[in-house]
């Protein structure tokens, strides 16, 4: 894992004792809540329904043990014992006072962890893929450039008040885990011909009100100009971005207007005057960072544990959460293993104070003291022996963080919602704990296969309804709450924006609508198809027929 | 309003004129329409000239006349509009501008270090606490993790320095 020095130290301390002369002179009434407002927002801090919350930075979702302890000590402390693991590998606290915010902000910067930019109108925190390190196909670890784009980002003088916020993921793979196809700018690790390592360079994709799937602006940029290129983009979009409208504020609509070829021009036109400049990394600093990633001391083991395939056949829960949560490592006789924040009936993404306490603890004694956020609101240990496997599992079940559902139907992603946000037109939790509960039967939860279900409360689409196998849109029809349902929706390499099926579904009719479409997709599947293959091969209607036949 | 350069408030010269209206004697700051319009005339007059430029004007805009003004004005029209950060450092390191560069416009003190680090030396800020609060502004950072229009040195070089000495 990376660790700071004295530079990153000091910038973090010095940026909470900026924020807390902030708080003051709101607290004091020099700054009024509007002057307030964006101040908090750069530190993400946003006012919602009921209190504030405050998002910490999980930069490219990798936490410590160390780190992992001290979110819990938080939740306890300064929320209700909880906290809540969101799309962007962040953390979210509901219930922080604003006195306190200064005093908390300082506890996380004595381990190495910030709230910089995980709002406002600047480049957010960076995402990745939560397997980094740990799969066979990776070119090369995401995590080193995902460090290197955070630090050039942070404070950034030039980019911290853009059109509309900025999100940026990260690739090592061909295999896409990070969604780099519906963020502001998406980089994937290539080789190029020459066989040299780069990064091929998406641009303009994202979700919200207007979805759109980023354009290969730049098929290979060499890593020696990579930070250049980035700043031409940041330039460009900076000086062209609409800023007459916030909803058409982002790059992808820029994009979408003067068309790619136009916006690469530019870019090119800027690139020309920063490339090779002082803002390329000096030598050796990428090599310093990457070194903080270098592999953990792995064992050599044998391929095979026979540990782990005995216990697979003597304990037959235990294969069942072997089979869903487990994927496989690059290192001989290790696992990656997921951990579940998606119990059945709960709350997606949430962990109480003593779920990560115990899970700081597992780490440090299974997976090298490491602990990744996913995107899907999951946590995942990387680096796994096989041997231990078993063990794991017996201490992860009663802490209710073994449900045997990773990439599941009750694997789901959901925005908090009405429950507390104030943009949200609809509940989100609720309706994710309906289907959940639903298919609580393991048989038929594995029966029925990988199948992503993502509910958003609105139109701003954080809970990634567009590029859910099965999508779900709150929508507010004359004060009620209903659920447009989309379909097909890909957030991988092979990415795709769902189609709306019909007419929106009432509030209790969301889970009946979702068990009609499974129903209908085990009827029609062919050997090994998964419900995005069989839709992929049938089409929207066989599913539509089915879903308002009744009506 | 004060104006705030070197540090301290200082007297300000110059004169920002309106397109049609007269010129007075001494610097005066024009719009860009009114400095391509009577460009020749502007210059001629011998006196520094300098020109307010609008959040959607871009720096190339002004091509090489910007090397015969002496001062440019960037205008912030609310801050959340940062257009003029760019304009500022494609001034300074692109096109080499070594006059004044001016911040107007909503110029707060929570902003006037990036625009600092962005190339700006003058800013127009309201309130009688405009000092105080640019002062304790500039002094908020020590670490920089990017380079910008100022001789800032960022931490990626500081950490190859001192590796290069040890």
């Amino acid at each position: 894992m990376y660790r700071y020095d004295e530079f990153d130290h000091t910038l973090v301390a010095q940026r909470v004792a900026q924020f807390r002369g902030q708080v003051a002179r709101r607290l004091s009434g020099e700054l009024t809540e509007d002057q307030f407002r964006p101040l908090r927002l750069m530190n993400g801090l946003y006012l919602q329904l009921h209190a504030y919350m405050l998002r910490v930075a999980v930069p490219y979702g990798t936490l410590s043990s160390r780190q992992m302890r001290k979110l819990a000590h938080i939740a306890r402390v300064y929320d209700k014992g909880y906290g809540h693991f969101t799309t962007r590998q962040n953390i979210q606290y509901n219930w922080p006072a604003l006195k306190d915010i200064p005093d908390l902000l300082m506890e996380l910067a004595e381990v190495e962890m910030h709230a910089l930019q995980t709002s406002g109108n600047c480049i957010r925190n960076v995402t990745a893929d939560q397997y980094a390190g740990a799969v066979a196909d990776e070119i090369e670890d995401p995590r080193i450039w995902s460090e290197i784009v955070r630090q050039w980002s942070s404070l950034h003088p030039e980019f911290s008040f853009l059109p509309r916020k900025f999100k940026v993921a990260v690739t090592g793979a061909p295999t896409d885990r990070a969604a780099i196809a519906v963020h502001d700018i998406g980089l994937r690790v290539v080789r190029n011909e020459a066989g040299e390592i780069g990064f091929e360079v998406l641009v303009g994709g994202g979700q919200g009100r207007t979805p759109m799937l980023g354009k290969t602006i730049r098929a290979f940029v060499a890593k020696a100009h990579m930070l250049s290129y980035l700043e031409a983009i940041l330039r460009v979009y900076n000086e062209y971005g609409r800023r007459d409208n916030m909803f058409k504020a982002r790059i992808k609509i820029l994009v979408h207007e003067i068309g790619i070829d136009e916006f690469r021009a530019r870019v090119e036109e800027e690139w020309e005057q920063m490339k090779g400049g002082p803002v390329e990394l000096p030598d050796g600093e990428a090599e310093r960072i990457a070194a903080y990633f270098a592999p953990p001391p792995f064992e050599e083991l044998p391929a095979v544990s026979g540990i782990f395939e005995h216990a697979k056949t003597d304990d037959r829960d235990f294969a069942r959460w072997a089979r869903t949560n487990l994927v496989a490592h690059r290192q001989p006789g290790y696992a990656i293993v997921n951990i579940s924040l998606k119990p059945i009936g709960g709350v997606p993404g949430d962990a109480s104070a003593e779920q990560m306490d115990a899970l700081a603890d597992l780490a440090d004694a299974y997976s090298f003291g490491e602990i990744r956020v996913t995107h899907e609101q999951n946590l995942t240990f990387a680096h796994v022996r096989q041997d231990d496997l078993y063990e794991l599992w017996h201490a992860l079940r009663p802490l209710g963080l073994a449900t045997p559902n990773i990439g599941t139907i009750t694997d789901i992603i959901a925005c908090p919602g009405l429950d507390y946000c104030n943009l949200a037109n609809a509940r989100a939790i609720p309706i994710a704990q309906q289907i959940s509960q639903r298919f609580e039967d393991v048989v038929r939860m594995h029966d029925v296969g990988e199948l992503k279900i993502k509910i958003s409360g609105c139109i701003n689409a954080c809970g990634h309804h567009h590029v859910g196998h099965i999508g779900i849109l709150g929508v507010d029809k004359k004060g009620e709450e209903f659920y447009q349902i989309t379909l097909g929706g890909d957030a991988t390499e092979t990415a795709a924006l769902g189609a709306i099926v019909g007419p929106a579904f009432a509030y209790d009719r969301v889970a009946d609508a979702v068990e009609t479409l499974v129903n209908t997709y085990v009827d029609l599947r062919q050997d090994g198809e998964r419900f995005l293959d069989t839709y992929r091969r049938v089409g929207l209607e066989p599913f539509k027929e089915k879903l308002y036949a009744a009506h | 309003m004060p104006l705030i350069k070197d540090g301290r408030v200082i007297e300000d010269v110059w004169e920002t004129v309106a397109d049609e209206a007269p010129l007075p004697h001494g610097p005066v700051i024009v719009s860009l329409t009114r400095l391509r319009a009577e460009l020749e005339e502007l210059l001629a007059r011998g006196t520094p000239l300098g020109v307010r430029l609008k959040s959607s004007e871009r720096a190339r805009d002004l091509g090489d006349v910007a090397q015969r003004l002496a001062l440019i004005a960037l205008e912030f029209p609310t801050f959340r509009d940062g257009r003029a950060y760019s304009t500022a450092r494609v001034l300074r390191e692109c096109m080499g501008f070594r006059g004044e560069l001016r911040a107007v416009g909503d110029v707060l003190r929570d902003q006037v270090f990036f625009m600092r680090r962005c190339g700006f030396d003058a800013f127009e800020m309201a309130g009688d606490q405009a000092l105080e609060g640019w002062l304790q502004a500039m002094g908020e950072f020590t670490v920089f993790y990017q380079p910008a229009a100022d001789d800032r040195t960022p931490a990626s070089q500081l950490r190859r320095l001192r590796k290069a000495a040890e």
